[in-house]
């Protein structure tokens, strides 16, 4: 299978804690190939720390087991510290929540994107530069050298978050994961960070993982969508086919939130029910 | 109907920045009026310009027929309460709950202290059994529930809320917009509500005024929101957004 990018099976996270083991992440299965996945949960579900796993961003104290756990054949849990890193940023790149604080905010947009650039490939100083511009131009940011200049904290959270884009896109990773990417951008500058995201995805035939909490923005923008609670899966499906969404939690989800146009007094609550996070 | 709050040509300023430029608008004593807008629109700045929480430069607010003048008095904060967006922020991390609730009775001398904090405690579904907790053994919608029940303990007439459930869960925030429109109902309370989410405004409120940096872009009702009646632009692109995404 060539197609597969990401095999994940049995993924286990837990936190040693003085109160005892927390088990965040209790056995998930999923494979990803050259598509746009959904990873969908309420706080607490375990949906970033199982991009964080696949990332190797797991705090250390926590312990991370998995019947299977590969990349393009790469097993990540048997690799060194060393062979991870070459990965990270370079063939599995990742874009957070908030980039107020996932950039630098002491050194210039430009200089961490060539940073990047030049952790992984041996290019000039001059090539870097002509390279972070063309990349900024791709994200859309209209004048490419000026922002090259700023530093995080001039730019807006959308600029911010594009200039993040630019910076995991610039070593050609062939994976994706995106948590939160939109969250903390108002609704317009999202849609406009979403088009951007979605053509690069498109183009470059990368494998992506979107985590949210939003699950009809994720129907809306991913091929799959997978829905997590209390650490497990509990549902799989396509995202045209969430209408027909088996799980009484998945439907809930898509139930509790109002919509333009769909007057209901009260809303309908979830009723969680305690077999569900067994 | 009488109203409940009239802004007049407010001006607010941050040193030399106009977070607000002359804005005016009514609210009807009973009525649920939402604000929307992006961040930075000036939304939340008029709601705290009312609350006495940032500097009007020029224009007049006027609550139940008394004009404002730049302090607040008591009688003031009787009458209107304001509850918060972030419910992590919003309470104090070494009190308990009984002392959080104890603080505005205090403040406004109230002598049946006891039986409010039980009633309130109960009015937002939350029971005795949290009296004496703190506020990091709550989830977010428990203290969102604390912050409700501190804002509503003085039987205010207006609510003023500033995105009380963009911090918390979708699931979480369906049990407390219940919650805030049957208290609404119950006590016949006026709100004024900001939020960024159009759909959480048509929920909750029967009118709305749309914001962009510091100005008002126009003013709706619910009704013709949802029927997707608006004039600007600028609202048709918040609409739009709303949708979810597209894929070009």
């Amino acid at each position: 299978m060539s197609d597969t990018l990401l095999d994940v099976d049995d993924l286990r996270v837990d936190f040693p804690t003085r109160t005892g083991l927390v088990r965040a992440v209790r056995g998930v299965s999923f494979t990803l190939g050259r598509e746009r996945l959904g990873i969908v949960g309420e706080s607490g579900s375990g949906k970033s720390q199982t991009g964080r796993a696949i990332m190797g961003l797991t705090p250390p104290q926590a312990r991370i087991s998995a019947k299977k756990l590969a990349f393009d054949g790469i097993d990540l849990l048997g690799i060194s510290p060393r062979q991870r890193r070459a990965l990270r940023g370079n063939r599995i790149a990742m874009i957070l929540q908030d980039p107020k604080y996932s950039l630098d905010p002491v050194m210039s947009i430009g200089r961490q994107i060539v940073e990047t650039l030049r952790t992984h490939e041996k290019v000039s100083k001059a090539e870097a530069r002509e390279r972070a511009l063309a990349m900024l131009e791709a994200v859309q940011i209209r004048d490419p050298k000026r922002v090259f200049d700023l530093h995080p904290h001039e730019v807006s959270g959308g600029m911010g978050q594009r200039a993040m884009i630019a910076m995991m896109l610039i070593a050609g990773p062939e994976m994706m994961i995106a948590d939160e990417p939109t969250s903390a951008l108002d609704v317009t500058v999202q849609l406009d960070v979403l088009g951007i995201l979605d053509k690069l995805v498109s183009d470059r035939g990368m494998g992506l993982i979107f985590i949210s909490h939003d699950l009809r923005l994720v129907s809306s923008f991913c091929d799959r969508v997978i829905v997590m609670y209390a650490g497990k899966v509990v549902e799989q499906l396509k995202a045209s086919e969430l209408g027909q969404a088996q799980h009484p939690y998945t439907r809930g989800l898509l139930n509790c939130m109002p919509r333009i146009g769909f007057e209901r007094h009260p809303l309908p609550v979830l009723d969680r029910k305690p077999e569900w996070a067994a | 109907m009488t109203a409940a709050i009239t802004v007049d040509g407010l001006e607010v300023i941050f040193d030399r920045f106009r977070a607000l430029k002359g804005v005016s608008l009514e609210v009807r004593s009973g009525e649920s009026f939402g604000l929307v807008g992006e961040s930075g629109s000036g939304k939340s700045t008029l709601l705290r310009a009312i609350a006495g929480l940032a500097p009007v430069a020029s224009g007049s607010i006027t609550v139940n027929g008394k004009t404002l003048g730049a302090r607040r008095d008591k009688a003031f904060y009787r009458e209107v309460q304001m509850v918060f967006q972030d419910p992590y922020g919003s309470l104090h991390p070494r009190q308990t709950v009984d002392r959080l609730l104890q603080e505005p009775l205090a403040i406004h001398g109230f002598a049946d202290g006891e039986k409010r904090i039980e009633r309130a405690l109960d009015e937002v579904g939350l029971g005795n059994g949290f009296r004496f907790r703190y506020a990091h053994q709550l989830s977010g919608g428990q203290r969102q529930r604390v912050a409700i029940a501190r804002a509503l303990i003085l039987e205010p007439a207006i609510l003023l809320l500033d995105e009380p459930t963009s911090a918390l869960d979708a699931s979480v925030q369906a049990e407390v917009l219940n919650l805030l429109e049957e208290v609404r109902r119950r006590r016949k309370l006026t709100f004024l509500m900001v939020s960024h989410d159009l759909a959480i405004i048509t929920h909750m409120c029967e009118r709305l005024m749309v914001m962009q940096s510091g100005e008002a872009v126009e003013n709706l009702t619910a009704a013709q929101l949802v029927a997707h009646r608006v004039t600007e632009d600028y609202t048709r692109n918040l609409l739009r957004a709303s949708d979810g995404f597209v894929r070009a």
